[in-house]
């Protein structure tokens, strides 16, 4: 086996120098009717030519080349190369979690600069080092907000991304914690008078998104103002992160939620992606996750720690702030390096190139289609609405190699035949053209027979 | 410093401050193509909710960026530069043909939302890796949903909520051994369940008679690592099982000691009904400075009902698909379908091993253990000394005389060119040292780290402030921590 580095002779001294006649000692441990006397049924052992040639297949067979329409919670951006050369550095790479601070200060001081551009971005003072992704940190900072009134409900608006919000029921279920959820406008936005009448003294937190599921930018302030009148805690997911290049950040809130995906994580059929806490220095304490602080040596010389360890699991067990242990490291890094690389300019640019596209892309949809929610700014998602059923346009685009919009039937039923549309800076305004062209055939033509809506929605 | 170390020699290494410190206005490292649309008017789309200043964000160019990054990381320890011997944690080599076949295009660019027909190669790879976990475990079926081993054990004790929930009888306790990892109770806890402690006996195993007297009907089930964390395998397993299946209780295995099983034993076939498996552990997936992690959940058939959706299935026309509609499922855990990308480097690995590959794995993991138990007997005060699976636990009960702890050789080991073994826990043993080599260590590399472990014991003997005062070859000596937690500094300002 080409990864174990040891000789048969190589074992045969080490069994002799342990003083065991054969491996099998070594087992002896194990009760005799329980050690399995056959090889495991899992495929032959491969050569490397062998494993590359297998996944190749399987990437050819998850149509590999086409352009596409689809957000929602994962966004297709430009990867810049150095992202890749740099985290596949072994040393990153194959490192562990920074507990030993001397050896771990490349880790350390990284995500101390992540932590930073994380509070700057977001207008927050304290982020974490990451949680596993979006939807868990939405969970967890709702637990958080529970901590930090002391009050047991939350209110959760329906334009939160609908996993999110399955995420935080599973969890939430059996926290005693009840979830009341409030509608969204004919804006696309929150519908503030339902908010204020579901608002109670026992509500710990109100959990918006914004931008939204449907693209839309919530009015924070007026949100905030509403939820602190009632001693709640506004938090605020963010499921685009691009979105903070031109959007204002969610200032008012209390904790911020986010999935940092977009600075510039592989889509990778939806994982691994990162998440990310960040909020005020007076709730730092009943913030999850890890936390790397700043101190000094001996000899004075500045330096990296893992801190505020009182929190977590491995020192409080059952009386820690979350369960989590491993978190999304990596992908933190990746994330950093991309802040870096588009930074203070580059950053606003960038989501100006995306609002641009999605802008066009909607007036263009809009022609043939009728685009929803456009009481309220958005950022580059929008909703349109067709006479026939979205999944058989995406059908007609899938002939020209794209990928169309999210149905929403299956989230929000009463929205008809209404899908979900992202513009990216990857979004070719040829591609735009091309389906926005088939959305107004569709316009043209009858009803598709039922067989095929049903081959086209697996 | 009498003994000098034959694993690694200082050399120059460069300062780097912080990104921020370079920052000046002007420096990119971005250019975007020409928009192809027509330009906006910001204010016009986005009125007061457009955003004017990124604040302290940096500005540089590509070249410090590679520069910056590069530098920091050979502040780094890695599996790369070698023994990376924390116990339970598994640091074995992280094989590269992991990486280059998780980057293919159809696999990296695949948005979990496109339609299935374009998926059917993600799923695949699901159910592939799916059918192997579930052979090398020797259960039923799996979800491989949770982002890391807690979110594992979160998800396997939703299931046994949900199990017991539709017995009519839910239960309020899960009992866990005083050797367990802290995610343990943790988790419990975040369930909504009671933590009732179980202690360990003289062998460092599960007490099945305390067993037998704390478990009754409000207890949901025993979570329970196996080799427990001291490396010993628990030989009543099947008294265990018995005891908590006649009260009707469930067998919650926590698989981050899988290392020590795969294609030798299979949890399924001694009593488990459920357990996670930590890929970034057993299955080679990078841990990356902390992450990402992933952490199946593998289980009995009685439980199946319960798993979180959606679930992989194969349909009448011989595809793959997802299936949402499961009315006695937990829920989801997590957004879309889990770390996708663990999942290819853990099959990857799987294939490059084969049975055989497997098998071999598991018994050099083992063998090396106990090179090394053999190799520091004597030298370290073993605790207990039932034998040792793929880790083995020291006390330092020797040391702590001249006024040395755990921590402090652990540090010390550091001027010898190795990480440090996990220090502090389990936390039966009071000053422990928990040593796990895997098998990716060859027999040069533990006989230098042996070698290093025995100079620091006499060290110790002959000069205990030296070792008190290591690391004295890293760029930072021992870092204040009292003060880091007491006033916390988590963000870079800039000068006033």
């Amino acid at each position: 086996m080409r990864y174990l580095p040891k000789s048969p002779a190589d074992r045969e001294a080490i069994l002799k120098a342990i003083g065991a006649r054969s491996i099998d000692d070594l087992f002896a441990p194990i009760p005799a009717e329980y050690r399995l006397n056959r090889d495991l049924k899992v495929p032959r052992q491969m050569a490397e030519s062998e494993i590359v040639d297998w996944f190749r297949e399987r990437s050819r067979e998850n149509g590999d080349g086409y352009a596409t329409f689809l957000g929602a919670g994962a966004y297709y951006h430009y990867r810049p190369v150095i992202i890749d050369s740099l985290i596949s550095r072994g040393e990153f790479l194959t490192a562990y979690t920074p507990y030993q601070a001397e050896i771990s200060q490349g880790t350390l001081q990284s995500i101390f600069e992540f932590q930073t551009m994380i509070c700057e971005l977001t207008g927050m003072e304290v982020a974490n080092a990451s949680m596993y992704d979006g939807s868990t940190a939405a969970a967890e900072a709702v637990m958080m907000a529970v901590r930090l009134t002391g009050r047991r409900s939350a209110v959760i608006a329906r334009s939160v991304h609908p996993e999110y919000r399955e995420v935080l029921a599973t969890y939430a279920r059996h926290q005693g914690l009840p979830l009341s959820i409030v509608d969204f406008a004919d804006s696309g936005r929150l519908d503030v008078r339902q908010l204020e009448k579901s608002i109670t003294a026992e509500t710990a937190c109100v959990l918006i998104q914004s931008p939204n599921f449907f693209g839309t930018i919530e009015d924070v302030a007026a949100i905030a103002d509403l939820t602190h009148k009632h001693g709640a805690m506004l938090v605020v997911a963010i499921a685009e992160a691009i979105s903070l290049g031109i959007v204002e950040p969610p200032r008012q809130g209390d904790i911020v939620a986010m999935e940092a995906q977009s600075f510039v994580v592989p889509l990778g059929f939806g994982g691994p992606y990162c998440g990310v806490i960040a909020t005020r220095q007076e709730y730092v304490r009943q913030m999850p996750g890890r936390l790397v602080g700043q101190t000094s040596d001996k000899n004075g010389k500045r330096g990296f720690v893992l801190t505020l360890a009182t929190r977590e699991q491995h020192i409080r067990r059952e009386k820690a702030t979350s369960n989590i242990c491993t978190n999304q490291a990596l992908i933190a890094l990746m994330a950093n390096i991309f802040m870096n690389v588009y930074g203070k300019v580059g950053l606003r640019e960038l989501a100006k190139q995306n609002l641009a596209k999605a802008a066009y892309a909607a007036q263009h949809f809009g022609k043939h289609a009728r685009v929803l929610f456009s009481g309220a700014p958005r950022f580059h998602e929008f909703v349109i609405k067709t006479s026939e059923d979205p999944r058989v346009i995406n059908n007609r685009l899938l002939g020209q190699k794209i990928v169309g919009g999210l149905p929403l039937k299956k989230f929000y039923p009463e929205l008809g035949n209404a899908s979900l549309w992202c513009c990216t800076e990857m979004t070719t305004r040829a591609a735009i053209d091309t389906a926005a062209a088939l959305v107004a055939e569709d316009e043209r033509s009858t009803m598709p027979a039922t067989a095929e809506v049903a081959e086209v929605t697996r | 410093m009498k003994h000098m170390t034959r694993k690694a020699t200082r050399h120059v290494n460069q300062n780097e401050g912080l990104i921020f410190e370079k920052s000046s206005p002007g420096k990119a490292a971005w250019r975007l193509p020409p928009l192809d649309v027509p330009e906006v008017d910001t204010e016009k789309l986005l009125g007061s909710s457009e955003r004017k200043d990124l604040g302290n964000m940096p500005e540089v160019s590509e070249i410090e960026i590679i520069r910056h990054f590069t530098r920091l990381s050979t502040w780094n320890y890695a599996i790369d530069l070698g023994m990376y011997p924390l116990g339970s944690c598994t640091m074995k080599y992280n094989p590269r043909v992991n990486e280059v076949v998780s980057r293919f295009d159809g696999l990296a660019n695949a948005h979990p939302y496109q339609p299935e027909k374009l998926s059917q190669g993600a799923l695949r790879i699901l159910k592939t890796l799916s059918e192997c976990l579930i052979e090398i475990t020797g259960m039923d079926a799996i979800t491989l949903q949770p982002a890391a081993g807690a979110h594992g054990e979160l998800t396997g004790l939703l299931l046994v909520r949900a199990y017991h929930d539709s017995k009519g009888a839910p239960r309020k306790k899960i009992l866990i051994p005083d050797s367990a990892h802290g995610t343990n109770p943790a988790t419990a806890a975040t369930v909504g369940y009671a933590v009732e402690n179980l202690k360990s006996n003289s062998q460092g195993m599960v007490d099945v008679a305390a067993l037998a007297s704390q478990m009754n009907e409000d207890v949901a089930a025993l979570m329970l690592t196996n080799p427990n964390t001291l490396g010993v395998f628990e030989q009543e397993i099947h008294k265990i099982a018995d005891i908590m299946h006649a009260k009707g209780g469930l067998l919650y295995m926590d698989g981050a000691n899988m290392n020590a099983l795969v294609g030798k034993v299979r949890p399924g076939d001694f009593g488990v009904d459920l357990m996670h498996l930590n890929l970034h552990k057993t299955f080679s997936t990078p841990h990356g400075g902390g992450g990402p992690g992933s952490g199946p959940v593998a289980i009995k058939k009685i439980l199946e009902p319960f798993l979180p959706t959606p679930v992989v299935i194969t349909q009448a026309d011989g595809s793959l698909g997802f299936e949402y509609d499961r009315p006695q499922s937990v829920g989801r855990v997590r957004a879309f379908y889990g770390n996708f990308g663990m999942f290819v480097r853990a099959l990857a690995y799987t294939l490059a091993n084969g049975p055989d590959g497997l098998r071999q794995t598991t018994e050099d993991a083992v063998l090396n253990a106990n090179y090394i138990r053999k190799g520091l007997e004597g030298v370290y005060d073993l605790p207990y000394s039932t034998p040792s699976m793929h880790e083995v636990v020291f006390s330092d009960k020797l040391q702590a005389r001249k006024g040395v702890k755990t921590m402090d050789i652990a540090k010390r080991l550091i001027d010898y060119g190795f990480h440090p073994y996990t220090t502090a826990f389990p936390l039966i043993v009071p000053g422990a040292l928990m040593i796990e080599p895997t098998e990716s260590e060859s027999k040069e590399e533990m006989d230098l780290f042996i070698e290093a472990m025995k100079f620091i014991a006499e060290e110790v003997e002959e000069d205990p402030q030296m070792v008190l005062d290591a690391p004295h070859s890293t760029r930072v000596s021992r870092l204040d921590e009292v003060a880091a937690a007491r006033k916390p500094v988590l963000r870079w300002t800039p000068a006033e």
